[in-house]
Formats: C-alpha cells, sequence, structure tokens
C-alpha cells in the first residue's frame, strides 16, 4: 500500500516490519527523525524490540554490536560526525563478522560546522568492511535496507545503507513501505551458528598474532567481493516478492552517448531531469530536435562497496567523455567516485573529470549538471568545483 | 565464511607469543640455582616455574617456558645468585 510519508518514518516503518530485535542509536541531525520514529514505535507497543538509549555514538554502535554477537538482529542510525565517533566500531564490527545494518543520513563533516548533506561522512569509513549502498529515492532506500539484512546474514557481513541527510530523511513521498508478510517470506530467520552464551561460554574479536591475522583480513576481503554476485542474486529474488527493482547500479538515457553522468544518491533525479531536457525527450515542449549532438547518459551507483567494476567498465567504454560528480572529496586529490571509475577504467582512452558539487549543503541545479555536460569537452582541470 | 573466528575460554595460551622475543632468552644454570622462586615472582608472564627437580647440591631448581618468554631479563637481573644469563637469539 502506498502511503505519503516522511523518509526518516519510512525507514522506521520499514525497520519494524523486518522485525529487529535490538536497537540502539544517539540522535544527531539529519539521522534524527528516524531514531525518534523507531523509539515511537517501540513506546506505542507496535514493536517487540529492546531500545537501548546510548551516552553517544560510540556506545550505540558498540551497544549493536554487542547484541549482535549475542545472534540477535540490530539496527543502528546516524550521521557525520557521530559516524566519525563510530568509526573505530565498525572495523571491529566487519571484523568480528556481525550483520550489523546501519543506516546513515548523508552530512557533511566539520570544521566549519555544517548539519546539511554531502557525502564526506560515510568515505571516510569506505575501508572499514562494510557493504555500501546509497538510494536514490526513499522507496529506493526501504527496499535496499531489507536486501541489507539478507545479504548481511548470509555472508556474515555488516551493511550500511547510505541515503542523502534532509533531501531523502525529511522529504515526504509516496512510498510503499515493505510488508512484514513479504518480508517473512524473503527474509528467513537469523541463526548464527555462533553467538555469546553464557553457558556455552566464546571470545568475538580475540587476539591474533601475525601468523594468522593476514588470511583472516584476506577472507573479509574475499566475502565483500563475492558479496556482488550474491546481491544481484537476492536482488532478483526481491523483486519476486516486492516486484520492485533493485540494482548494483543503474543506466540512464542515450545507449550510445558520448557523455556520461556518473553519480551516487538523490542527485541523480536532478541529473536525469537536465539529462531528458538535453537529449530531446517527446514530453518536452517544444521537443528538442533527433541527431541534436547532445547524448548523453547517466550511470547511477547502488552499491560503493563492492564497487562492481566490470558491470561499470561495462557500460562506459562506448563513453568518450565521462564526468564523475562527487558530494565528497580526497582533499588534495579528486572526487572519491572519480578515483573509483579511474581504476575500473584503467588502460581506457577516456576523457575523465571529477566535479565537486553539493558540498555541505549546496543546491545541485538542472543548470549546474547542463554546465558540467557542456563544458567537459574542453575542461582542462582534473577537479572542477561547480558551486553556481 | 570460513575461519572460525570465536575463541574457546582459556584458549588464549595457544597462542605461542614467544616468538615476539628478538634479542635475547634466558637460561638457567640448574648448578647455580637455589630455588628461591624470585624469578618466578617477577616475571612478568609467569613463565618460569619450579621443575620439581634437584641439582646435584639438592636444591629444587626453576626453568623457564620459552614458548611465551618476551626475553625482558628481569629475571636474570633479580636471580640473587646469577645462575640466569641472558643469551642472544640464534646462538
Amino acid at each position: 500500500m502506498n502511503k505519503i510519508l516522511e523518509g526518516s518514518r519510512a525507514i522506521a516503518e520499514t525497520i519494524k516490519n523486518i522485525g529487529v530485535d535490538v536497537v540502539s542509536a544517539y540522535p544527531i541531525t539529519p539521522q534524527t527523525h528516524i531514531v525518534e520514529e523507531l523509539a515511537k514505535i517501540k513506546a506505542d507497543g507496535e514493536a517487540n524490540f529492546e531500545y537501548v538509549r546510548a551516552e553517544s555514538e560510540f556506545a550505540a554502535a558498540s551497544i549493536v554490536e554487542g547484541a549482535s554477537a549475542t545472534g540477535v538482529r540490530t539496527y543502528t542510525a546516524t550521521s557525520s560526525q557521530g559516524l566519525l565517533l563510530m568509526t573505530e566500531v565498525l572495523y571491529n564490527i566487519a571484523g568480528m563478522r556481525l550483520p550489523v545494518v546501519m543506516t546513515d543520513a548523508n552530512r557533511a563533516i566539520s570544521a566549519p560546522i555544517n548539519i546539511w548533506n554531502d557525502q564526506q561522512d560515510v568515505m571516510v569509513v569506505r575501508d572499514a568492511g562494510w557493504i555500501m549502498l546509497f538510494g536514490e529515492t526513499v522507496q529506493e532506500v526501504c527496499d535496499l535496507h531489507v536486501l541489507a539484512y539478507k545479504v548481511a546474514e548470509q555472508m556474515m557481513l555488516p551493511v550500511m545503507v547510505n541515503l542523502d541527510g534532509f533531501v531523502l530523511t525529511h522529504v515526504v513521498e509516496p512510498v510503499n513501505i515493505p510488508e512484514a508478510e513479504k518480508v517473512k517470506k524473503y527474509l528467513p530467520k537469523y541463526n548464527p551458528k555462533e553467538f555469546l552464551d553464557v553457558n556455552n561460554p566464546l571470545s568475538f574479536g580475540a587476539f591474533v598474532t601475525p601468523e594468522h591475522y593476514m588470511e583472516i583480513r584476506k577472507e573479509l576481503y574475499d566475502d565483500i567481493v563475492a558479496s556482488e554476485k550474491v546481491m544481484i542474486k537476492e536482488m532478483k529474488e526481491f523483486k519476486k516478492i516486492f516486484g520492485r527493482d533493485l540494482n548494483l547500479i543503474e543506466y540512464y538515457g542515450d545507449k550510445n552517448a558520448d557523455t556520461v553522468i556518473v553519480a551516487m544518491g538523490s542527485v541523480l533525479g536532478t541529473i536525469k531531469e537536465a539529462v531528458d531536457e538535453l537529449n530531446g525527450k517527446p514530453h518536452l515542449n517544444p521537443p528538442l530536435r533527433k541527431g541534436r549532438k547532445n547524448s548523453v547518459g547517466v550511470l547511477k551507483i547502488v552499491s560503493f562497496r563492492p564497487f562492481p567494476d566490470s558491470e561499470i567498465a561495462k557500460i562506459l567504454f562506448k563513453a568518450k567523455n565521462i564526468a564523475v560528480i562527487d558530494k565528497s572529496l580526497s582533499l588534495g586529490q579528486e572526487g572519491i567516485i572519480a578515483t573509483e571509475i579511474k581504476r575500473a577504467l584503467s588502460g581506457e582512452k577516456k576523457k575523465i573529470v571529477s566535479y565537486i558539487l553539493g558540498l555541505g549543503g549546496r543546491d545541485i541545479t538542472k543548470e549546474m549538471v547542463k554546465g558540467v555536460i557542456h563544458g567537459i569537452n574542453k575542461e582542462k582541470n582534473r577537479v572542477v568545483f561547480v558551486g553556481k | 565464511m570460513k575461519i572460525l573466528l570465536t575463541a574457546k575460554p582459556g584458549t588464549t595460551s595457544q597462542v605461542k607469543t614467544g616468538n615476539w622475543r628478538e634479542l635475547v632468552y634466558p637460561v638457567i644454570d640448574i648448578e647455580k640455582c637455589i630455588g628461591c622462586g624470585i624469578c618466578e615472582r617477577v616475571c612478568p608472564e609467569g613463565i618460569c616455574f619450579p621443575t620439581g627437580e634437584k641439582n646435584s647440591s639438592g636444591k629444587g631448581f626453576y626453568a623457564c617456558d620459552l614458548n611465551w618468554c618476551k626475553g625482558c631479563g628481569l629475571c636474570a637481573s633479580e636471580c640473587p645468585v646469577k645462575a640466569i644469563e641472558m643469551k642472544e637469539e640464534g646462538k
């Protein structure tokens, strides 16, 4: 059933329908509404999970880490500085192979302090050993949470679902909350082989000498690589039960485009609109004439970790110019997705330019996107900041 | 995921940390040892222990378990009869 809900409420209802056992969180803008709504759901007796209030994000992450080790389904959410404070625990959760699922409402990092959206926070922890997914719409974000638990519990890997703070957390749009009965069909009960139990004591995250550490890290690496195929399979399964598409990457626009824009998250909506206008969709008035030089495509990345290299290379091999739009930045280097795209296309002769847009909540307009497309042919800089 | 990452209680002793030792290791001269037990008390790793055997002068002597010895040398410096010598690794 379609409901009109705020993004945060939609995520909270999805988590309720998934049926988690322990929720722990510390409020931070723009994540607050998600955990507030979960607290409300719990207080109203609509769900049975333990809601543990934490004194910091470090504690919240540690609480779900410990709870997950006892063999139950857990959930937390945070943003920005909160995610950074969780960093040490995030590495531990992945290293102990605990299938925690969390939401990151993407927000800029201080200083200067800024509560608005960009994607710098998650990029700080991109190598923590978590699967990282990015939704474009509230619907996609809700669906990705269901997928997240399925993949996490199957692969014993934590999954972070990312959505743009405010743009998606605070937007009100129609959304089909994954129904509890369907979730039950899709997601089996979580039954780990090993868990903390007073009658059968175990240590998680125990000491490992140089003799074994590398093999354990390699296995974590291998399993994240392997999760790509598992996700493809589970996305198909999702479609069967819920009737909605999920993909690791999506292509939009002219299939033989000279110029392709690559981006991640909610900005795709704006980009698609701009590209439609340039490509001349018949529904536009006046319709733009066929065969004009603007032939543009859009590549949306949903799965950032694992990064689907070969899928991306297959789509981008025809393009001459590739404009990568990042809402984050490796300072002194370039946009982080840009580096990933260059790596995925290594050996190919392409013009790849890193465009930085929308830092700290700066609006990204259709005009900016069109400017990127029109300018890339003559662009001499490796990194371009587009603020106007 | 194939590698078992959890550990049962008491299994830390299976991890032989003696390979952290880089420079020197203790050698006890059992004939000099008077069995006072100071080495056992000062050893941070708790790996000096009475063997229960006696040397030619009838004193119960001590030994070190090199599987966990880090080579700190406290035993040698505290031994009142200089029965412990720190020897270079590999010699």
